[in-house]
């Protein structure tokens, strides 16, 4: 089997974002980068079903020349190899603009089975894998917590709202989107840092895909959200927080 | 060019309530683009929610009508709802952001050569369409730049759907052209997770844990403080998916939907996953290092600093102000 993982690099969970000065986007001084979680999950299922089935692991990410720390922290953890779509320019491509570019990538690999998490931490737009398929002219199933090869194809788990869920049937090939928390992570060993750098690492350019950076949607502005209640924040040490938040507790909104 | 069209979405033999929040959204762009508002309801036998549909302030209901959209797959929808929309030409198509939708709109923009604009929370002239980034971190403007249909989804609760009906009562049908072999994925029957025995949706007090607490082994930090209330412990995604807590105590869009009188939210940092699942609290109290974190913009009271000193300084003042 082989499957094709598209990962994303984004910035740390915990970093601290400022604008930047054009209003257009963070400024990204000083920002820790990490791959997305969701991300991580759809790796880890790919690895776990390499491990049961056989076959390859092969990551794809695009993005500039720092997703390739992300990209070799995947090998690490046991892709076989990784394909990296150099593009400095993705801030300007919308979601189908991006689809595009890994489509174009994926598409002479014809794997069996292309992986992505269901929604990026940064801007969150939960396309990439849907329209990846619809690109591809492969059947998808979104929101998978759980991938069984069958004989027939692939049998999934997908989540629904509100506790609910639902299996799907699927042949092969086919693209799925992956929820966090379905397995479990694996950690890269120090063994596989070391053998992630002998690994093959193509890199190819937008342009040398034949891909343009045209767009439907434009992101135009960013801003800190406006508030929808004002917060009354009680300052002082933790005691004297935890005294007034009591006070407020007992007196005003009366569950004391 | 054919207006402003709504895809309405059935669950269970019901409208899905978020249907009128995109009506809601839809009539706001309408309002300020003067182009009619309709809706289309995919889905087989629907004339009662149909006739619903039609009290609704809305131009007209198509039905979208066919055997082969009873149960929802992917391929069905995108087929049937491209068949529609290309011959309609709207200006906007507008969806409410679920799960279903999350499965087909984007491929369905993406095969009218369109890029769904999703998960909005507010439209502006222009129209301009705001969404969340970074988690909620930061908020960000989107315009339609190319031609054609604009395709947008609208987020849960971001639109207060209108309780007055004065529909004008008209309802079409359209039949979709679906064949059998189309649809390559064969969906199972929706099925419930493990056994519910924890209801948080009636409990009046709530305390949520989140990713702040870092350690499994700190976990009776936020236990002692909800005993110390009588409250029911919760979690925010994270904390279940780790195994922490069990799923059933999970808060949010794919867990439990709360609205008690006191919701503390401890190290949440507060994604709209877990937003949409509490920000009907009376009173939401949130603890977090970070002042920037987007649990603040929904909290009534909040508290800057080191949960690891709060919680316990909480509890024990808890305690003093029941005895």
């Amino acid at each position: 089997m082989k499957i094709i993982v598209a990962i994303k690099q984004v910035p740390e969970r915990d970093a601290q974002v400022r604008i930047d000065s054009a209003g257009k986007w963070i400024d990204e001084t000083d920002v820790q980068w990490a791959l997305n979680e969701s991300d991580a999950y759809a790796l880890e299922e790919a690895l776990q079903l390499k491990e049961k089935n056989g076959g390859e692991v092969v990551v794809i990410s695009a993005g500039p020349e720092r997703v390739g720390s992300t990209i070799r922290e995947a090998l690490a953890k046991g892709a076989d190899r990784a394909i990296h779509v150099a593009s400095d320019d993705l801030g300007q491509r919308d979601a189908l603009g991006v689809a595009r570019l890994l489509a174009a990538a994926v598409k002479p690999e014809s794997p069996d089975l292309v992986l992505t998490g269901l929604q990026s931490d940064d801007l969150g737009y939960g396309q990439t894998g849907v329209i990846l398929a619809e690109l591809l002219g492969l059947p998808h199933a979104s929101l998978i917590l759980h991938v069984e090869k069958t004989d027939a194809g692939i049998a999934v788990k997908r989540e629904l709202e509100e506790g609910w869920f639902q299996n799907i049937e699927l042949p092969m090939p086919a693209v799925l989107t992956i929820q966090s928390g379905g397995t479990r992570l694996r950690y890269a060993t120090l063994m596989g840092i070391k053998r992630a750098k002998t690994k093959e690492f193509k890199r190819i350019s937008a342009a040398e895909l034949g891909v343009d950076a045209k767009a439907n949607v434009a992101l135009e502005h960013i801003a800190l959200p406006q508030k929808q209640k004002t917060t009354q924040i009680l300052p002082g040490s933790a005691k004297e927080a935890a005294a007034a938040l009591v006070e407020k507790l007992k007196f005003e909104v009366r569950v004391l | 060019m054919s207006g402003i069209w709504v895809v309405l979405e059935e669950r269970g033999g019901r409208m899905n309530r978020i249907s009128w929040e995109a009506v809601a959204a839809a009539q706001q762009l309408g309002s300020q683009t003067g182009l009619a508002v309709s809706a289309i309801l995919p889905g087989l036998k629907t004339e009662a929610l149909a006739a619903e549909a039609a009290s609704k302030p809305l131009a007209k209901v198509v039905r979208i009508e066919h055997s082969l959209l009873a149960s929802y797959a992917a391929d069905g929808f995108t087929i049937a709802l491209q068949q529609f929309f290309e011959k309609e030409q709207p200006e906007y198509v507008i969806l409410p952001h679920t799960y279903q939708v999350r499965d087909y709109a984007p491929a369905l923009a993406a095969r009218m050569g369109q890029t769904l604009i999703g998960d909005v929370v507010a439209i502006g002239q222009g129209p301009i369409f705001t969404r969340q980034l970074m988690q909620g971190r930061l908020s960000g403007e989107y315009r339609h730049t190319g031609g054609g249909t604009c395709f947008v989804s609208v987020q849960s609760g971001a639109f207060r759907a209108d309780a007055a009906s004065s529909g004008t009562g008209v309802v079409e049908s359209f039949t979709p052209v679906i064949e059998e072999a189309k649809i390559r994925t064969k969906p199972g029957e929706p099925f419930r997770g493990s056994a519910q025995t924890v209801d948080l949706g009636s409990a009046q007090l709530i305390v949520g844990v989140g990713r702040g607490i870092k350690d499994q082994d700190k976990l009776p930090l936020v236990q002692d403080l909800a005993a110390a209330l009588g409250a029911e412990l919760a979690a925010s995604r994270p904390i279940c998916d780790n195994g922490w807590l069990p799923i059933e105590r999970q808060v949010g869009s794919s867990g439990q939907t709360v609205s008690p009188k006191l919701y503390l939210a401890v190290g949440i940092s507060g994604a709209i996953q877990h937003l949409v699942g509490m920000k009907g609290s009376q009173c939401v109290v949130a603890i977090n290092k970070d002042p920037e974190a987007p649990i603040f913009e929904v909290a009534d009271y909040g508290i800057v600093g080191d949960l690891f000193e709060v919680v316990p300084a909480l509890t024990e003042a808890v305690k003093v102000a029941k005895q």
